[in-house]
């Protein structure tokens, strides 16, 4: 089948600049319905600034984004980069996008189910009850049935990046997109939140994952990205990056993980 | 101590009290709403509408309550009577009113202080909370409406809450623009009476127990979410 035609996501020569800086030097990406890509490089090697340009949170300065065939229409802004020409068409691509920070950024003033219900409540414009039935399963999923009328604040970092996770989920995303979910957590609640995400990828779910639990993303990927100064310095199969590297950043990159 | 002036008084007192809590009601309620869209327009407003709000509050915060009252009441008041039509229209029986020039410009004073309290508040909202909010596809006022100022709001909750006790203490000042608010009560009845403490007692009473009312209300509302100390 035509690729053009199943791709989950696909972006082009994503450009960013910040003030000066190019951290991302024009990256395109596609990614397959049901693909785990996983977005590995050192600190500042842009991988999270192209996960925030996907959905926008970030601008672009070039480049082109494709949502499950559809393109966000962009238009040069007056402060330079790129901006959306229409916020619906933006907002309505956003919930396929499902994205999981770093720092959790659950919304404090609610409780765990009202985090869930939130956006398909009042984006999506489903019924409550409708909302509720899904949060519920989906909190059933992450192991955070009890937790259901507990606000974030009285959870633990594990249990937080769960709830977001279930979060992201209650929209049915088209792709995931985490954002480095462990790097804020205690060691020994990194487990717990790979777990969710190991399940996700087990149920085919599409992925974007920008890590840096290296055999977590061997593991799990079907397809791993170094970025390298704003780069594709490489990418292929975890056996490929992780074990025969065919660029020499790539080598000296993993080769300070492999044991 | 004598109070059995009360006996004669209380319809006094009691009206008397309607108009403070009329008083406070309208210009933290009305001055609340001003206060978010100009604490909005500091916020995230192009650089007309920031200057704009913040020289508003710059100057309402920066003269005295009663000079604006005066300026209102004696200046703007003094001028209504020459806007055609107005005598005779059905307003009229409100704009003649000291009441209504107390409430206005205790409402404008209010939204000033309270700007300020919610530009700060809704500047240390979390971003990542927000950028959630952005991520799973809310428009600028879903976001506004659901997140940004739901959080802003609670994290200003206990300042608000004083703000509004101060309120409270700033409405004898109407007495001084004819309205018969409690503290107008209180000197009409030591006009009457010649008694010069028993009357400020009862107010005094009045005026605690309302603040012990609306600080009972900002714990019970704070309460409803519950913060990890």
């Amino acid at each position: 089948m035509n690729p053009q035609q199943t791709a989950a996501l696909q972006i082009e020569n994503v450009h960013k600049t910040f003030g000066g800086l190019e951290v991302l030097r024009g990256i395109s990406l596609t990614a397959k319905k049901g693909d785990v890509i996983s977005i590995i490089g050192s600190s500042g090697s842009g991988k999270s600034t192209l996960l925030r340009c996907i959905n926008l949170l970030e601008k672009p300065d070039q480049g082109s984004i494709i949502v499950a065939g559809e393109e966000l229409k962009l238009k040069p802004a007056r402060q330079g980069g790129l901006e959306p020409v229409d916020r619906r068409q933006l907002e309505r691509l956003r919930t396929g996008l499902g994205m999981v920070f770093q720092s959790f950024n659950l919304w404090a003033h609610r409780t765990v189910l009202e985090n869930l219900i939130e956006a398909p409540i009042h984006v999506q414009g489903k019924s409550r009850r409708e909302a509720i039935e899904k949060a519920e399963a989906l909190l059933a999923k992450v192991g955070l049935s009890d937790k259901r009328d507990t606000y974030p604040a009285f959870l633990s970092g594990g249990q937080q990046q769960r709830a977001a996770i279930a979060r992201a989920l209650c929209m049915d995303p088209a792709v995931m997109l985490f954002d480095e979910p462990t790097s804020a957590l205690d060691p020994e609640l990194v487990g717990e939140v790979l777990k969710v995400i190991r399940d996700l990828a087990e149920e085919g779910r599409t992925m974007l994952l920008v890590t840096h639990e290296m055999a977590f993303a061997r593991d799990v990927s079907s397809h791993v990205v170094f970025l390298d100064k704003g780069e594709i310095a490489e990418q292929g199969p975890p056996q490929q990056v992780f074990d025969a590297p065919l660029t020499e950043r790539a080598r000296s990159f993993t080769n300070g993980f492999s044991r | 101590m004598r109070f059995d002036w009360i006996a004669k008084y209380w319809p006094l007192l009691i009206d008397g009290a309607i108009q403070t809590v009329s008083l406070l009601a309208i210009s933290v309620s009305v001055g609340f709403v001003l206060a978010i869209g100009l604490a909005f327009a500091q916020v995230s407003g192009g650089l007309i509408s920031r200057n704009l709000s913040r020289a508003y509050c710059t100057f309402l915060r920066g003269t005295p309550l009663l000079i604006q009252l005066w300026l209102l009441y004696y200046g703007v008041g003094s001028l209504l009577p020459l806007v055609p039509g107005l005598r005779q229209s059905f307003l009229w029986p409100i704009l003649r009113e000291g009441f209504f020039f107390a409430a206005v410009s205790f409402t404008l004073n209010f939204a000033a202080y309270q700007a300020v309290i919610l530009r700060g508040a809704l500047l240390s909202v979390p971003k990542g909370e927000l950028e959630a909010g952005r991520a799973v596809g809310m428009s600028p006022f879903t976001l506004v409406r659901r997140i940004w100022l739901p959080r802003a709001i609670r994290i200003a909750l206990p300042t608000i809450a004083g703000e509004v006790v101060l309120q409270l203490k700033s409405t004898p000042l109407a007495f001084t623009v004819t309205v018969m608010d409690l503290y107008a009560v209180a000197y009409k009845v030591r006009q009457d009476t010649l008694l010069v403490y028993e009357p400020l007692i009862v107010v005094t009473l009045f005026y605690v127990s309302l603040t012990a009312v609306i600080a009972r209300s900002f714990k019970f509302v704070e309460a409803q979410v519950p913060i990890r100390r």
